[in-house]
């Protein structure tokens, strides 16, 4: 798997084949330094071309705008050691298109320290006894870090597929199978949003037909009712509830919403509304992304 | 946006099976479910030794629709029951403490069996009003530790129920692109639906879950329509129940 490795010393970028595992350490660091200089070196990288290699991009829930985001970063890593902007906002998430050779489109998502990693096949070949006549029949693989995947991954993966299916044109492909299979890299919190992130991304870089990107969000309840976004492994565990939503880019409708822990009524149009503020920042992440990636320049 | 108003519970029958701990029999319309408890001993988790355990299961064989082949469990059963054991979790409906016989040592372990014998859609609400149901109808019996032997002994003679503290109910709506919602769906409705969301409530208004597994887009007002007609459901299931309870209660 080819993806883009930041040698600190040399400064130079280089593309190199290694297992995930062993440049853990030097590509995905939580640590703010270390993105700010990848963000600098991939903009320079887009200047000198080549638009077939893997595209990485890397950004801020918290940004405004490209330039806002670096100096925003700069500043945090001086004031505060944690990934994320002051506030309610999102952690740090970067995304890579087109890192796998055989499935027909392929993304890595990061959210913080969780990485999630997507391919997708399709549209392809249906076994008869699974054809639709009419549209095309989607399925989704989740497979967990460790261990065989259980009853959990079944109901998540029923969820995944069933946002794909409300927005995948099914209709422009009948009578064949487009599988979304995902992988869990790393789990530090978020992990379902970070899945549905994931799988919209590598629906676009295979090019399945859409009628509206999809994205993840969720959000941590805490004993005495304040919101959190986006939360780690160690928040979700000392929440009271933890609620998870699919939104879609065209009018921030709801499309997917699993819930654990028990909240009010007013709670979740608190939480729903957050979650709809959030999204934008991940669609113009979204957008930025792939307009990165499809420039001449 | 307009309403159906549907199938209320139409028979709700407990302690039908003599075997079981506890039991009860749902009838949705004429989606049926029914529900078996049984209470074994078993060693509480090592990382939460006061804890026992409730383990739900939902069987959806060839019998209940022409959808399903014999086998493991596929994945609509494999959904439900993750969606069950969410319920419990999240609602609190017995204290887990409840459950432990003797720290660290022996538990009850609560095999909750949810068989459905016809399918004909809202799967979820009827496993879930019939599981509350069941687990109101279950009687432990005293369990002691015999100091000089370490074994529990049982006193089958006295039984005590189970304190349920929330009434979680479950509402199943099915969505068709955002102009039509429909109480309460038959397969029928379901399979042409473009969504479904299940709404889980209990008595005091908190949401135990919002189960809404994708599909077509809702807008946050719609939801607070949900929101409200699950309240009144929850009143109208209540209500039902309590009746049931107190005919059966003289025993």
């Amino acid at each position: 798997m080819a993806f883009l490795d930041f040698r600190g010393g040399s400064g130079r970028v280089q593309i190199v084949s290694k297992r995930r595992a062993t440049c853990g350490r030097h590509s995905w660091s939580p640590r703010v330094g270390a993105c700010v200089q990848r963000t600098h070196l991939v903009r320079k990288r887009a200047l000198l071309g080549g638009s077939n290699k893997p595209r990485l991009h890397v950004g801020s829930g918290a940004m405004e705008g490209a330039m806002q985001t670096e100096s925003k970063i700069r500043a945090d890593s001086r004031t505060e050691p944690g990934p994320r902007g002051p506030g309610c906002s999102l952690r740090h998430f970067a995304c890579e298109q087109n890192l796998l050779s055989r499935p027909d489109g392929s993304a890595s998502f990061l959210q913080g320290d969780t990485s999630v990693l997507a391919g997708v096949y399709g549209p392809a070949e249906v076994k008869i006894s699974k054809e639709i006549f009419n549209k095309a029949t989607l399925e989704v693989i989740l497979r967990p870090k460790t261990g065989l995947p259980g009853v959990a991954e079944k109901s998540r993966e029923r969820l995944i597929r069933n946002t794909c299916e409300a927005v995948v044109l099914g209709a422009l492909h009948p009578r064949t199978s487009i599988t979304v299979v995902l992988q869990v890299v790393s789990d530090a919190g978020s992990l379902l949003a970070c899945c549905l992130n994931a799988a919209c991304m590598a629906l676009v870089d295979a090019g399945v037909p859409m009628r509206a990107l999809f994205c993840g969000v969720t959000c941590a309840l805490d004993s005495d009712g304040t919101l959190m976004l986006d939360p780690t492994a160690k928040q979700e565990k000392e929440a009271r509830a933890v609620l998870t939503f699919a939104l879609d880019s065209v009018e921030r409708k709801l499309l997917m919403s699993t819930t654990k822990g028990l909240y009010s009524d007013a709670e979740l149009q608190q939480c729903l509304a957050a979650a709809q503020t959030a999204s934008t920042h991940v669609f113009r992440f979204y957008r930025e992304s792939l307009q990165r990636r499809y420039s001449k320049s | 946006m307009s309403w159906c108003i549907k199938n209320l519970p139409a028979m709700q029958e407990t302690g039908s099976i003599g075997t079981a701990d506890g039991s009860s029999l749902v009838k949705l319309g004429n989606t049926t479910v029914i529900c078996g408890i049984k209470a074994e001993f078993g060693a509480p988790p090592t990382d939460a030794p006061d804890k026992g355990y409730v383990v739900p299961n939902v069987d959806l064989s060839p019998l209940c629709s022409w959808r399903f082949r014999s086998g493991p469990p596929g994945e609509e059963a494999q959904v439900a029951s993750q969606f069950i054991a969410d319920v419990i979790e999240n609602s609190q409906i017995i204290q887990k403490e409840d459950l432990c016989i003797s720290s660290g040592k022996l538990a009850w372990v609560l095999y909750c069996d949810l068989i459905c014998l016809n399918h004909d859609g809202n799967i979820l609400d009827a496993c879930t009003f019939a599981l509350l149901a069941a687990l109101k109808n279950v009687q432990l019996p005293e369990v002691t530790i015999n100091e000089e032997t370490a074994l529990a002994e049982v006193n089958l003679k006295k039984k005590s129920y189970l304190n349920i503290r929330t009434h979680p109910v479950a509402t199943s709506f099915a969505v068709f692109d955002d102009t039509l919602l429909i109480v309460d769906p038959t397969e029928e409705e379901e399979h042409l639906a473009t969504g479904t969301l299940t709404v889980v409530m209990d008595e005091e208004g908190k949401l135990c879950c919002l189960h809404k597994p994708g599909g077509s887009g809702l807008t946050g007002a719609k939801l607070q329509d949900c929101m409200s007609r699950a309240v009144t459901r929850h009143k109208e299931v209540k209500k039902l129940m309590d009746e049931v309870f107190k005919s059966m209660k003289p025993k």
